[in-house]
């Protein structure tokens, strides 16, 4: 059995006479993203503090590797919290410090390296958390979500092996929620780091987590994937899960993926033998060198808006949505045929490619260099189903059905820039 | 009858209790307050010594320079200003009482004397406690209750060593050095107050200076100055540290108790160890 990276047994923290983590029981794997969710106060920063050394347990114990923390010598935990890294909920950035210094401060206080070095490292990356234009900035001159980055380019200038957040996306609109979550994403698939999250972005954080562990009533009620989560039965569910949900419904007018499902095992449930339904599959194509050549915003704001504009026409036609994956949609259109949905999604990829292509462009904040533009490629497929089929797959022949249906050009961005 | 008595004498007992407690409450808090002030001594001290024991490290020097700086440097202008002030209060007072038993020749003597054994380390440690002392714990303060001293720990960087240490060594420097520029300022203050507006001799004054003025007792005001530097650091940075555990305020809060308590020890405890340090020398 796979020993894990962080195990807590029994662990009890109290403050004063308030108990805030009761024999809590828990495991978090290398290499994956774990996220812990729980309500506002429930304990999760404390429950990460206590990882890095930053709090200690009244009872029970915390093992690194199998071995209990408790029982090595200085050395040992020394060494042991030296592979981590601590991104602060509030950034926690030394504030007489400019970003430069702020990010370069661990490897000027830890390592021998020459200056050389670390100005190498340190603009690398800045340039990668795009702040390149804000090197010479003080914090307090940044917006919060710069400084957010300002903090995860720290985090990571080490090349820790595992990585802890506190709730990196607080504090932030839903495009940068998304567009943080990403980069964490993408950073620990790059450099291989265990992630662990402390975040209320539900559904959001079911895309980048391996592991979701749910803390409660001061106890660790749920541990294991975020499909395993779909079907856990706990009132944690109704009184976090849902309402959280509910939220994310109302600001990107998108449904989770588990409400997707409850809603369309009633919508089949509703039809009648011989009644068609659509389902179509969009998605924004190689979003990896969208990313690449201009930023995680201007993805995150494509994505957003083609949500919106998703729900905007299809919702109108009695069609739900959810995101699937990073970069793709699936929507549920039922009492339409082919011909129908065709239609709307005419008219769905002109209204995008006139105002959604111009809004993008408008809230993407960073300039394209010339000669190195990106198209958005929106792609589509759309299969239709009948109440018998599996739902499965008629997804997967929407999804084999997948063609370009429309670009969002580059050129016109460059205009909207000037 | 029998249950009338029993009541009464639980009321009785009762009434002796709330006796007991009127009486005892000034006891249990003067012990409270001594029990807390030792365990706060107790912890400084701790403080102090683990903050000394990281005073020598890689790129301490250059931290300990920039504190100079901030400590020392930037407090001579505050520092000449009231020593200047203060030698010429001294040579006029002290003229006006001496030129009474016709030994005005002796205001040259008691102006360095007095800024050297006394007024000079004093009052130097106090102007550095309300310039410097009070920046360093409401910056130490801000740094604890921002998370940033957390963060420290979290890059495996010794708060202490990163953030108080090179502020000790500074003060260790910085008190000497501006006790000297405060003292030799002062004797030019009793200059031109005694020479220049009084009408004494140049020659009279500067030689009472040096004809009095002995090594020990610039090496005892030297002395006191070292003991200073390690109480007003020590006490600021301290209770900058530690603002996120008082019981009498949080958050920004917390930083301004911070600050007004560090001020006040600081002051309190020059004063009272210069009494005692004063009384070693003697």
């Amino acid at each position: 059995m796979k020993t894990p990276l962080i195990e807590f047994q029994n662990v009890t923290k109290c403050f004063g006479t308030r108990t805030v983590l009761d024999r809590v029981n828990l495991q978090i794997y290398e290499g994956e993203v774990t996220t812990i969710i729980g309500l506002s106060g429930a304990g999760k920063s404390v429950l990460l503090k206590q990882m890095i050394g930053l709090l200690k347990p009244d009872e029970g114990t915390i093992l690194f590797r199998g071995k209990p923390l408790s029982g090595m010598k200085k050395k040992e935990i020394t060494s042991s919290f030296a592979q981590m890294s601590y991104m602060f909920q509030d950034n926690a950035l030394f504030d007489s410090m400019t970003v430069y210094e702020n990010v370069a401060l661990p490897l000027r206080e830890t390592t021998n390296l020459s200056k050389a070095e670390i100005d190498r490292r340190v603009l690398a990356r800045i340039e990668q958390t795009e702040l390149g234009d804000a090197v010479n900035k003080y914090p307090s001159e940044l917006s919060g979500g710069m400084q957010k980055r300002v903090a995860l380019a720290r985090a990571l200038i080490t090349d820790p092996r595992i990585v802890l957040f506190d709730e990196p996306t607080s504090g932030q609109d839903p495009v940068r929620k998304n567009a943080i979550l990403t980069m964490i994403a993408q950073y620990q698939r790059k450099f291989g780091f265990t992630a662990i999250l402390v975040s209320h972005e539900i559904p959001d954080v079911y895309f980048i987590s391996n592991r979701i562990l749910a803390l409660y009533d001061r106890q660790i009620v749920f541990q294991g994937t975020p499909e395993e989560l779909e079907n856990f039965d706990h009132s944690f569910k109704d009184e976090v899960i849902y309402s959280l949900e509910a939220l994310q419904k109302e600001l990107s007018g998108l449904y989770s993926k588990r409400q997707f499902e409850i809603l369309n095992r009633a919508q089949m449930k509703r039809k009648d033998f011989g009644e068609k339904y659509c389902v179509i599959i969009f998605a924004l194509e190689e979003l990896n060198k969208i990313i690449e050549k201009l930023g995680h915003d201007a993805a995150q704001e494509a994505i957003h808006a083609m949500g919106l504009y998703v729900d905007k026409h299809f919702g109108s036609l009695g069609g739900f949505s959810t995101r699937n994956r990073l970069n793709e949609f699936i929507t549920m259109v039922p009492y339409s045929d082919l011909t129908d949905v065709q239609i709307v999604i005419q008219e769905f990829i002109k209204d995008f490619q006139e105002k959604g292509n111009n809004e993008i462009w408008a809230l993407c904040r960073k300039l394209v260099p010339l000669g190195e533009c990106v198209d958005l490629n929106i792609l589509a497929g759309v299969a239709q189903g009948q109440p018998f089929d599996e739902i499965d797959s008629v997804i997967e022949t929407a999804r084999s059905q997948q063609k370009e249906i429309g670009r969002l050009r580059c050129m016109e961005r460059r205009r909207e820039k000037r | 009858m029998a249950i009338n008595a029993a009541s009464q004498k639980r009321l009785e007992n009762s009434k002796m209790q709330q006796y007991d407690i009127l009486l005892l409450r000034p006891f249990a808090l003067v012990g409270r307050s001594v029990i807390n002030g030792v365990n706060h001594l107790g912890a400084a001290t701790i403080f102090l010594c683990m903050a000394i024991a990281r005073v020598i490290g890689r790129k301490q020097f250059f931290k300990a320079v920039q504190q100079v700086y901030y400590i020392g440097a930037r407090s001579i202008t505050i520092i000449m200003l009231v020593s200047l002030f203060t030698g010429m209060v001294l040579g006029l007072q002290s003229y006006h009482a001496l030129v009474k038993f016709g030994a005005q020749g002796a205001v040259g003597s008691l102006v360095s004397l007095s800024l050297i054994m006394e007024l000079g380390p004093v009052l130097t440690a106090i102007m550095i406690t309300a310039r410097a002392g009070s920046a360093i714990a409401a910056e130490i303060g801000i740094q604890r209750i921002s998370e940033q001293i957390d963060a420290l720990h979290t890059m495996q960087i010794n708060p202490l060593q990163y953030l108080v240490s090179p502020k000790i060594t500074a003060a260790l420097i910085s008190f000497p050095l501006l006790t000297a520029v405060f003292d030799l300022v002062g004797i030019v203050g009793g200059y031109i107050s005694g020479v220049m507006l009084l009408g004494l001799n140049a020659g009279v004054y500067t030689h009472s200076v040096k004809a009095y003025v002995e090594m020990s007792d610039i090496t005892n005001g030297f002395t006191k100055a070292i003991v200073f530097a390690l109480i007003v650091s020590t006490v600021c940075c301290y209770q900058g540290y530690f603002a996120h555990m008082r019981t009498d305020g949080r958050g920004a809060k917390a930083v301004g108790l911070a600050t007004t308590s560090a001020v006040v020890i600081s002051c309190v405890l020059i004063l009272v160890s210069d009494y005692v340090v004063t009384s070693l020398l003697m």
